[in-house]
């Protein structure tokens, strides 16, 4: 009695659910890649799993509450892990449209996602395009706040050289009005004739002596 | 032609002061640094000094090892045979390099001034020599600050996790990456498009690049801080400039051998192909590396020279520069390479991946199951036992070599900017070396910007004329901020482009003739034996035979030679092309130049060769209607 009623339960399965079926979604994954040691093995309970996950996207859709685990039908699963589902409407006659079932996954990657341990790139639907994450932006972009700090540095330090350097002119100039051209010049000039100095007397810190020369003998009197 | 008494005369205009003048009582004889050499009866004027003779060392190797050690050398080494290559390099090193690099400065040390007046002394009718040297100068110090202006850029970008050039930005409603940025890849997107927003070719000019601008202002007051107060401030900062890009050197070389795969691409750097021993152009580019890695002709060494004690011994001192200068480019090559080969194991590796994937997603075989290892016997398996299914995806899987990926050779702001981004963003604790990356990359672009800062300083402020109108301050804001305003030019949609033409042609041609011209001049209108005997004099030691030899013969011929190649290479090549980026297709392509772009490159080339004839010419009148 119940055999007629499971082999025209699997045909209707079959019908509904075989790869490239209308409303039909390929699904890959790669545990083994995402996990590596710690990867689990792709049974008949992780199928459940996955069968719930779908039946709780399509749920939330507001016109789709009633929706089932038995409305979510697996089929061809292969060793890569990889297997096409359909969603039917509780008649189970007809599959839910495709963009209905694509919208609910999509608002509901994350979830799938994480029930899993995988990401976008390891839990694949064909088809539906995942929505990727904005990159983080900052109200004020990092590189202007860098900018910034470095710029007022360079600026005050400048600004003290150049103010310095106009204070060290300023009290020159002020210090040795007059003579300070001469004596400039003068501190730092040899004169030199065939690489000798001129002037190897230190007249400055010198003594004259006055037994050579006397100012009031210069003429000889009368 | 004058006599030679008075041909080596005096500084400038000064007068023959009588024996025992009266204005200066107070002489101290004490006060005689050095040995004072100078001609009968010449007053020698208070020069700025380096403060100890580290000092001038450092700023020499600042100046020398610039981004052309870190950029250029590597790709060189590359295309010319590996390991081969330091052949013909270090042969160019010591007949080329060191007796050009003694020679300028020994004319600095000795002449006691910048390029122009240091020619000038030599023959009036040569100071379009230091003239041409302050043009080129100054035409190398526009365009050589834009790379600053990169490195400050990607510096300040390096604080953010992820590193902006390491994703691709979403496109419009977000369910894919941007279309450019997909056909090319996230660092060359981050560089055309974010950097450089370049157009599609150099007509385009586009608008100034508001964020480029003020990175290009910010670079040209670091510069105006380090040159403001001359030698002075200039002595203390090359301290920095010179030991910094040291330690990230060997910091990223221990980082770099230590990078998977970093073996492969030293193993392919260091096997020598003898082969290309005998491509003549091999040599020529060794010549060519050497010539303008060690900035002869600009008139910065000679300035700095200037600055020394006369009896400074710059013999030794140009050998030191000459081999810190080679050694560093030959250690960033070691670095250059194992980054080389830890990216080209990373894309081979990831190629790998991909055929991989699309084996296992077609025929549905086992996740994990295809390794590299075993990967070639099953897709012979593969092709016998499904061959429709393996036909039809045999056209999708790509070639993988590590090989093609080593051969990649880039250079310039190509290398640095695109192709060690991509190495460092696959790096744990990328920020980190990314900051030290483009901090060295400051460092050694600030060293020279520094020293051609210098070389077209010390002549402005050398002339009377100038520095007694305008502080030495005033003077190095000005020429800042005419640098800063024409170097805006570059930072326009096609700024890249003209920075090209700049980078190619503004200084190549002209320097050799310059370098040219010193040499003849030193060796036969001063006279060799002269100059030998005034370097006697100055330094105490005797002029090496070797040092006369390469001066006299070998390096004017060597020069001669550089210089018919560039001018045969220019000539047979037809219309100059560049580089143009397209957008659409994710690559760059080849367009030829229009005609005032042309006409630009030509003004380049005249601006500073014609400056020696010209000026010879004009003095030549100036003393003909003089004597009328």
């Amino acid at each position: 009695m119940l055999w007629p009623l499971f082999f025209l339960v699997t045909a209707i399965h079959a019908e509904l659910c075989h790869p490239d079926a209308e409303n039909a979604f390929k699904v890959r994954l790669s545990i083994r890649t995402a996990l590596g040691d710690k990867a689990y093995v792709w049974d008949t309970n992780e199928e459940y799993l996955f069968r719930a996950m779908v039946a709780f996207s399509m749920r939330k859709v507001p016109s789709r509450e009633a929706t089932e685990i038995s409305h979510v039908l697996l089929c061809n699963v292969t060793q890569r892990v990889s297997f096409w589902f359909v969603v039917t409407d509780p008649s189970r006659n007809h599959t839910l449209p495709a963009v209905e079932v694509q919208s609910a996954i999509r608002m509901n990657r994350n979830r799938i996602n994480n029930a899993f341990f995988l990401n976008d790139r390891t839990l694949e639907f064909l088809r539906i395009p995942s929505t990727l994450a904005p990159p983080m932006d900052p109200s004020v972009p990092i590189w202007i706040i860098v900018f910034g700090v470095i710029f007022c540095i360079v600026i005050v330090a400048t600004a003290l050289l150049v103010l310095s350097g106009i204070r060290h002119r300023r009290r020159n100039n002020k210090g040795l009005p007059g003579l300070d051209d001469a004596e400039d010049k003068c501190e730092n000039t040899i004169t030199v004739e065939n690489g000798i100095p001129c002037d190897p007397l230190d007249t400055k810190g010198g003594h004259i002596n006055d037994g050579f020369l006397t100012e009031d003998e210069r003429l000889t009197p009368l | 032609m004058e006599s030679p008494a008075h041909v080596a005369s005096l500084p400038e205009d000064e007068e023959l002061q009588p024996w025992g003048s009266p204005r200066c009582p107070g002489q101290h004889p004490g006060r005689l640094e050095g040995a004072e050499y100078a001609e009968p009866g010449a007053r020698e004027k208070a020069r700025p000094k380096w403060g100890n003779p580290m000092q001038f060392l450092l700023i020499c190797v600042s100046y020398a090892v610039g981004l052309g050690n870190v950029w250029r050398f590597p790709y060189l080494c590359q295309m010319y045979g590996g390991g081969s290559f330091l052949v013909p390099y270090i042969i160019m090193l010591i007949v080329e390099g060191m007796p050009l690099l003694y020679l300028e400065l020994a004319v600095g040390q000795r002449m006691r001034q910048g390029s122009i007046g240091a020619w000038r002394t030599i023959s009036p009718y040569l100071s379009g020599v230091g003239i041409a040297s302050l043009v080129v100068s100054f035409l190398v110090s526009v365009y050589y600050n834009v790379i600053n202006t990169w490195a400050v850029w990607y510096l300040f970008h390096s604080f953010q996790d992820p590193l902006p050039w390491s994703v691709c930005p979403l496109n419009g409603n977000r369910t894919g990456y941007d279309e450019e940025c997909e056909k090319a890849s996230s660092t060359q997107y981050f560089w055309y498009r974010k950097t450089l927003n370049i157009s599609p070719s150099i007509q385009e000019n586009g608008n100034v690049q508001w964020e480029s601008a003020l990175c290009l202002t910010l670079a040209w007051l670091i510069v105006y801080l380090c040159i403001l107060r001359g030698t002075e401030s200039t002595g203390k900062v090359v301290y920095f400039t010179a030991s910094l890009p040291y330690c990230v050197l060997i910091i990223y070389l221990v980082r770099g051998l230590t990078l998977h795969g970093a073996t492969n691409g030293l193993v392919y750097m260091f096997t020598p192909k003898i082969k290309e021993l005998a491509n003549p152009k091999a040599w020529i580019n060794a010549a060519t590396q050497i010539f303008f890695s060690l900035g002869l002709g600009c008139g910065g060494l000679i300035a700095f020279a200037s600055y020394n004690e006369p009896s400074n011994n710059c013999q030794k001192h140009a050998i030191i520069v000459s081999i810190i200068n080679s050694s560093t480019a030959i250690f960033s090559c070691i670095v250059t390479f194992s980054i080389y080969g830890f990216k080209a194991t990373f894309n081979y590796e990831n190629c790998l991946n991909k055929v991989i994937l699309l084996l296992t997603n077609s025929f549905d075989l086992e996740d994990g199951f295809l390794t590299a290892s075993n990967l070639e016997e099953v897709k012979d398996y593969l092709a016998s036992t499904y061959p429709s299914k393996y036909s039809e995806v045999f056209p999708h899987i790509r070639n993988c070599s590590l090989e093609s990926e080593l051969n990649t050779a880039v250079q310039g702001t190509g290398l640095a900017f695109i192709v060690y981004t991509e190495a460092i963003k696959n790096m744990e604790v990328s920020q980190l070396w990314s900051v030290l990356y483009f901090f060295m990359l400051l460092t050694l672009g600030m060293g020279s910007m520094v020293g051609t800062g210098t070389a077209i300083l010390t002549p402005l402020t050398d002339s009377k004329v100038i520095s007694s109108y305008l502080p030495k301050e005033a003077i190095s804001g000005l020429v800042c901020l005419v640098n800063c305003a024409i170097g805006m030019l570059f930072t326009m949609e096609a700024g890249n482009y003209w920075f090209d033409i700049f980078n190619d042609y503004a200084a190549t041609l002209s320097l050799l003739l310059i370098v040219l011209v010193e040499t003849i001049a030193v060796c036969y209108v001063y006279g060799l034996k002269r100059f030998e005997s005034d370097l006697q004099a100055m330094t105490g030691h005797a002029l090496n035979w070797y040092w006369k030899a390469m001066w006299a013969f070998v390096s004017p011929v060597l020069i001669v030679g550089l210089f018919i190649f560039y001018l045969s290479d220019y000539i047979l090549t037809g219309t100059l092309q560049y580089q143009a980026w397209d957008a659409t297709q994710g690559h760059v392509v080849t367009k030829d130049y229009p005609p005032y772009a042309l006409a630009v490159i030509g003004l380049l080339v005249a601006s500073s060769t014609m400056c020696i004839p010209l000026v010879a010419l004009g003095t030549f009148v100036k003393r003909h209607f003089r004597k009328k």
